[in-house]
């Protein structure tokens, strides 16, 4: 028996966490001696008021789409990739590899060849932590944490001693060829009013894309299918001569991927070089962005928005409130992990309650009814 | 390198392997306890803010030490609530104490001191003062032991002292004491331990409250003894590294210490020498001989050689690298940033089973669930 309707478990659960963890961020605000009213309405306005706001908030919603992909694959074969972070840094790598080593006559190639570059580059680093997990059980939480910090070395490494442009102090590679500028939103939708200084670019779409193959491959391919199983019960999928060595590489390498694949946003996008900390903390939003849009799709994408428009706002609040410095972000992002994640069951389990005497009480009305 | 060189390397070792023994044997307690715990960077990070907050303010250390440990308390308390009481995933609970402590020391910095999210600078009595060991300056002029007693042993602040003796204190909690051995229990097998009479609940909320404990001394230690502050992030990643230690321990006290000793070695040595300078026949043989030792790992199963071989085939560019740009008989500097890297690289490998396989605690990351 269901101990709630599915959509009390798909919409109404997380909502009342996120409202929960706004509450809570509501009252640090107050006791930092803001209005926490006055400034959530300063976030609604820099993320959502203006074309400019927009363009800001979808462009942290496209790399967050990665990441939050990648972490939601992973969370289906109940696997815990917290290396988003390293991953989306080697595939900011792998966009520099392609864009700076071939002169791509249109951006449209070069988009398809980066996008390439990127996945096998975010994959190949999620690799080792998979193979690790599959074939000699080391926990993947663990050996995803240690690659993150060696990507970080390793890419610092390669930008002052490999990449950095002759002559200049700044570890970081040479600008792309103009051909391959990806379009921003400006020529693509202009008449929304984009500027051309706006950072969404067309690989939002990509993004789109990306959602849109997870749910094919999740809901309607035998892969699928084979990494629920194994996500649900490892000792069933085994029994039912699912190869657990094969799901847990294959998810990883596809969550490694769509973690590399934030770099044609973010590097190929918008900073059009290859910059130090390229990933900014996307490949940890992406942890809270699956919790909160429960592994689908849909909910990532909705999911992505608000953390998009949290970023977009927070920049925005910092700008006019200066006495919440722009960490406030990484508080209200806490707080959405810790209710969505670690305390659903404490948000889950009261509304279990209503909704269980809600249904007693409206059986036992119509028996009175039927008697 | 001369002997005072090796002294001071030795004697930042020691300073820089506190804080991550600190939080390695408050993950120590609490992963042997069942609970698996990622939050000891947020912790630290929340401890090292509060004391020095409450340091300056008032002036006393000591009272910053408390204020510490309480922050860092409430957050292991807040791990317990969600991974014991809801039977949350541990793991994501402590990505969140992680990021609340990162962004909630920022936020909370900016309001009370308003200079950009880090404390003002300590002073006096504000911060640990290094302790002169007794007979340190008459031995001093000994040959030998005088400079290692009093360069090495004596001189520092008494929470490295504290911390080294919590060592052997750990290591007979754990394995001589009735607490001790349902602690351990409890990680392995909750429900025997549970069969017996005793809660299961409790001693987990126990273990995880003094890993909090453990992580404010750690914590309060990097900002009021060996920085004179709080900054921001400044755990910069120790309580990941204790992390590492502490697999790399294999869950026990004693090769904790040593553990920490060689990342605090790894560290003091990384940032004295900025580049170290070695033989380039040598890394040509490491080079390849790591590289055949993979392949020859692998060379049972198509998956395995697939990675391993990729890992090899990376290790020989390196190689081929190093042959076409220096040649045999060169001088190769080994980059700063391979240094930092390195123990995460040593924990990857340590991790993999190839020299001596670490095992976690049985029921580690599982909540418990009793029987009805």
């Amino acid at each position: 028996m269901e101990r709630m309707p599915k959509w009390a478990d798909v919409v109404l659960v997380p909502l009342v966490s996120v409202l929960l963890a706004l509450i809570v961020s509501g009252l640090v605000v107050l006791y930092i001696g803001e209005n926490p009213l006055e400034a959530m309405a300063v976030m609604v306005r820099g993320a959502v008021g203006s074309s400019y706001g927009w363009g800001y908030t979808l462009f942290y919603a496209t790399n967050f789409i990665f990441t939050g992909l990648a972490v939601a694959v992973a969370f289906h074969a109940r696997l815990f990739n917290i290396g988003g972070e390293g991953q989306a840094a080697l595939g900011g790598l792998g966009v520099a590899v392609v864009c700076l080593s071939v002169p791509w006559p249109h951006w449209s190639i070069a988009l398809l060849a980066a996008t390439l570059g990127a996945a096998v580059f975010g994959a190949a680093w999620a690799a080792v932590p998979a193979w690790l997990q599959a074939k000699r059980g080391s926990h993947i939480v663990i050996t995803t944490i240690m690659f993150n910090f060696i990507a970080s070395a390793l890419l610092v490494y390669l930008l002052v001693n490999v990449f950095r442009v002759p002559g200049s102090m700044a570890p970081e590679t040479a600008r792309f060829a103009e051909t391959m500028h990806l379009p921003n939103a400006s020529q693509f939708a202009g008449f929304l009013g984009f500027r051309p200084s706006t950072p969404l670019n067309v690989s939002f779409f990509l993004a789109l894309l990306a959602c849109l193959s997870v749910w094919l491959l999740i809901w309607r391919t035998r892969l699928g299918y084979e990494i629920r199983a194994y996500g649900h019960s490892e000792t069933a999928a085994v029994y039912a001569g699912i190869n657990p060595v094969k799901i847990v590489m294959v998810t990883m390498l596809i969550s490694g991927a769509l973690s590399g694949l934030m770099a044609t946003n973010a590097v190929m996008g918008e900073a059009e070089r290859l910059v130090i900390d390229n990933v900014q903390g996307a490949g940890f939003v992406g942890i809270a962005v699956a919790l909160m849009g429960r592994s689908h799709p849909v909910g990532v994408i909705l999911a992505a928005l608000l953390f998009g428009a949290l970023y977009q706002g927070g920049a925005e609040l910092e700008f006019e409130m200066p006495a919440i410095s722009r960490e406030m972000i990484v508080v209200i992002q806490a707080l959405v992990i810790l209710f969505t994640g670690a305390l659903d069951a404490m948000v889950r389990m009261p509304m279990e309650k209503i909704f269980q005497s809600l249904r007693l009480r409206r059986e036992a009305h119509t028996r009175v009814a039927g008697e | 390198m001369d002997f005072l060189t090796i002294l001071q390397i030795l004697d930042s070792t020691v300073r820089l392997a506190t804080p991550l023994l600190l939080a390695c044997l408050a993950g120590l307690y609490s992963e042997r306890a069942g609970v698996f715990d990622i939050g000891l960077e947020g912790k630290m990070l929340a401890a090292a803010f509060f004391s020095a907050a409450v340091a300056f303010t008032s002036g006393s250390v000591w009272v910053g030490l408390l204020a510490g440990i309480a922050a860092s308390m409430v957050l292991a308390a807040l791990h317990g609530v969600a991974s014991i009481t809801f039977r949350g995933n541990q793991l994501i609970s402590g990505v969140a104490i992680n990021f609340l402590a990162a962004g909630l020391t920022v936020v909370i910095a900016q309001t009370w001191f308003n200079q950009g999210g880090r404390t003002p600078s300590l002073s006096g009595a504000a911060r640990f003062q290094e302790i002169t060991l007794p007979g340190a300056e008459a031995l001093s002029s000994m040959p030998v032991i005088g400079p290692i007693y009093s360069e090495l042993i004596s001189g520092h602040s008494i929470l490295v002292y504290v911390a080294l003796l919590i060592v052997p204190l750990t290591w007979w909690i754990l394995f001589q004491t009735r607490f001790g051995l349902r602690l351990r229990a409890v990680g392995e097998n909750p429900a025997a331990v549970d069969t017996a009479g005793v809660s299961v609940v409790a001693m987990r909320y126990a273990a995880v409250l003094i890993c909090g404990l453990l992580c404010g001394l750690a914590g309060a230690y990097l900002a009021t003894g060996l920085a004179a502050g709080f900054v921001k992030d400044m755990s910069a990643g120790r309580g990941f590294i204790a992390l590492a230690a502490l697999i790399f321990a294999k869950w026990r006290p004693w090769y904790a210490l040593m553990a920490c000793l060689l990342f605090g070695f790894l560290d003091a040595a990384g940032s004295r020498f900025q580049n170290i300078e070695t033989s380039s026949t040598l890394i040509l043989i490491l080079l390849i001989a790591a590289a055949a030792a993979l392949i020859w790992t692998a060379r049972k199963s198509k998956l395995d050689l697939a990675i391993l071989g990729g890992l090899a085939a990376i290790l020989l560019v390196v190689a081929a690298l190093v042959m076409v740009g220096i040649g045999m008989g060169g001088i190769v500097i080994i980059p700063v940033q391979f240094m930092q890297a390195l123990p995460y690289i040593l924990t990857v490998i340590i991790l993999a089973g190839f020299v001596g396989k670490a095992i976690p605690p049985r029921a580690g990351g599982e909540p418990y669930v009793k029987e009805r």
